[in-house]
């Protein structure tokens, strides 16, 4: 009966109200994941972006937009190492100790977030839905190269309005192997075998570059990863709280862990001797 | 007039409106700022507990030293029904400029109740955190002056909270405080929520000091610490104070408290 009902019946109103069409425009008054962007209305929206967001030009910028730091990613023989920081500044304030700046765009491309968290994250979310249509369309997974490319060619469309962000893709593909790419919001694409970015990159560097070698065990290799974002964050202010391990092999990546650099800071000096320009006396 | 871009907002009195400001390069060295933005006041603090979120945020509306209101709240139901947002299950908070603020609850707001009427159930949590910072992110060149919080309860019926930075980067969080006294707010909940530097008695000293390990707080301690936090923030910061604005939500619905704060 109330099948009945339901077939000969039509709502009273049907035409009050808003139209299907008018439902739609009200919800997709913004698009999810879109390229329309609101501009300000003034002629040179880029600087007045700068004015009001980069706090190194001016400290007493108002919006003070979250920023991250160190980041590294390695090829080595078992494929590759990807390890970050989480800390998060917006000034001086230390606005998380807690952020995932390894960003998984599925499940065998990985991301990484330096410069504006918010660019990061957003541009990220958006590669990782380009590379599931391209799965979709071609009924095979995307290759890092290509990923990439989309990425910094993305970025490069929006040279000058003052995206940041320093990201590096790393995935393992049956057609390239494990493959690495440094991507900047200057437009840069690099692909290679070693990167560390951010502001504590130097100090990343200078232990990785001193005991990297492509043979690497896996442990040794994620003990490097691990040592090398630990020097960072006791030399760059910028750069502190949990260390983000990721490895990426061929089927797929295996995360490591998200770890606290305090009790590891005190065990590596302690057991190990390095950091030996720090006191372990307790006065 | 002001100066090119210090950013500064200009002395006394509202922004230059939009009329006013030049829409083609200007010739010579002459520019007007434009400067869209008031900064309100206030501070924001959300807390997530095992089956409960609470939300709090003081009700003093400032510009400079002037207070406009004691009574602006900065705490929204998101997505309920009717004008008292009945069966809402998600509360978002804002502090920042209130303009903007405004504007975005009603942007969120629309989207997550068209979310209902067109998928024919209510929006999770996490799809509404997404959203709102994809909402965000739409203004990236020209940013909502805000700190958002978003509360409510995830699919497993525990505590969910986010924090939003002005352009959208956002965190799943055990607690967040926002907002004037950010800065004082923040460290007294790294300690007492998450328990950062408290060790456990008797576990020996220096190195050998066992950190204490963060658990989900029980209600009635999560409103002490909201309301300690709160009336401590009132005494050193000229930029909170009125009254203290509070969403408890739980898979029964939100409960809203107000609590008195001193007026000097």
């Amino acid at each position: 009966m109330d099948s009945l009902v339901a077939q000969y019946t039509r709502p009273a109103f049907s035409e009050a109200g808003q139209s299907q069409e008018e439902q739609q425009g009200l919800s997709q008054a913004s698009p999810e994941l879109s390229l329309k962007f609101a501009l300000p209305p003034v002629a040179q929206s880029a600087s007045w972006l700068r004015a009001m967001t980069d706090d190194y030009s001016n400290p007493n910028c108002p919006i003070k937009i979250a920023h991250g730091t160190t980041t590294l990613a390695f090829r080595f023989k078992g494929g590759i190492i990807v390890a970050t920081d989480s800390r998060a500044t917006a000034g001086n304030w230390i606005a998380s100790q807690t952020v995932k700046k390894v960003i998984e765009i599925n499940n065998c491309l990985l991301g990484t977030m330096a410069g504006g968290a918010a660019d990061c994250q957003y541009w990220l979310a958006f590669l990782g839905m380009q590379c599931r249509l391209h799965e979709l369309r071609h009924k095979r997974r995307i290759s890092v190269a290509a990923a990439s490319k989309i990425l910094a060619n993305l970025v490069y469309s929006y040279k000058g309005m003052g995206l940041s962000m320093g990201t590096m893709c790393a995935g393992v593909t049956p057609q390239e192997g494990p493959a690495l790419y440094y991507i900047d919001s200057d437009g840069t694409r690099l692909a290679g075998n070693l990167f560390c970015v951010g502001s504590g990159q130097t100090f990343a560097y200078g232990v990785l570059d001193a005991q990297y070698q492509y043979d690497l065990s896996d442990e040794d290799a994620l003990e490097l990863g691990r040592r090398s974002i630990l020097a960072a964050t006791h030399r760059d202010a910028y750069s502190g709280g949990f260390i983000n391990l990721y490895h990426v092999k061929e089927d797929g990546w295996v995360k490591h862990g998200f770890n606290d650099t305090n009790p590891m800071f005190w065990k590596t000096k302690l057991e190990k001797g390095e950091f030996s320009n720090v006191t372990a006396d307790l006065v | 007039m002001a100066s090119v871009f210090t950013g500064a907002p200009p002395q006394g009195g509202p922004g230059y409106s939009f009329k006013q400001t030049p829409t083609v390069a200007l010739s010579g060295e002459r520019q007007h700022s434009f400067y869209p933005y008031t900064d309100n006041g206030g501070s924001t603090l959300g807390i997530s507990g095992a089956d409960f979120t609470i939300l709090a945020g003081d009700t003093r509306s400032t510009h400079g030293y002037n207070i406009n209101t004691r009574y602006a709240p900065k705490l929204f139901k998101i997505g309920g029904e009717g004008p008292e947002n009945k069966g809402s299950r998600i509360v978002l908070s804002v502090v920042g400029f209130a303009a903007d603020g405004d504007a975005l609850k009603e942007r969120l707001d629309t989207i997550v109740k068209m979310y209902k009427y067109q998928h024919g159930k209510s929006i999770t949590v996490a799809a509404c955190a997404q959203r709102l910072s994809h909402i965000l992110y739409n203004k990236r060149f020209f940013p909502y002056y805000v700190h958002a919080i978003l509360g409510g309860i995830d699919e497993d019926g525990k505590g969910a909270l986010y924090s939003y930075d002005p352009v959208g980067s956002y965190e799943r969080e055990q607690c967040r405080a926002a907002g004037a006294a950010a800065s004082l707010i923040m460290p007294f909940l790294d300690n007492q929520v998450n328990l950062k530097n408290q060790y456990e008695p008797g576990s020996g000293t220096g190195h050998d000091l066992q950190a204490k390990l963060a658990q989900p707080l029980p209600r009635k301690d999560v409103e002490d610490l909201v309301r300690d936090a709160f009336t401590s923030a009132v005494e050193r910061h000229i930029e909170v104070g009125d009254g203290l604005q509070m969403m408890i939500i739980t898979k029964d619905g939100i409960e809203e408290t107000f609590t008195p704060l001193k007026k000097d």
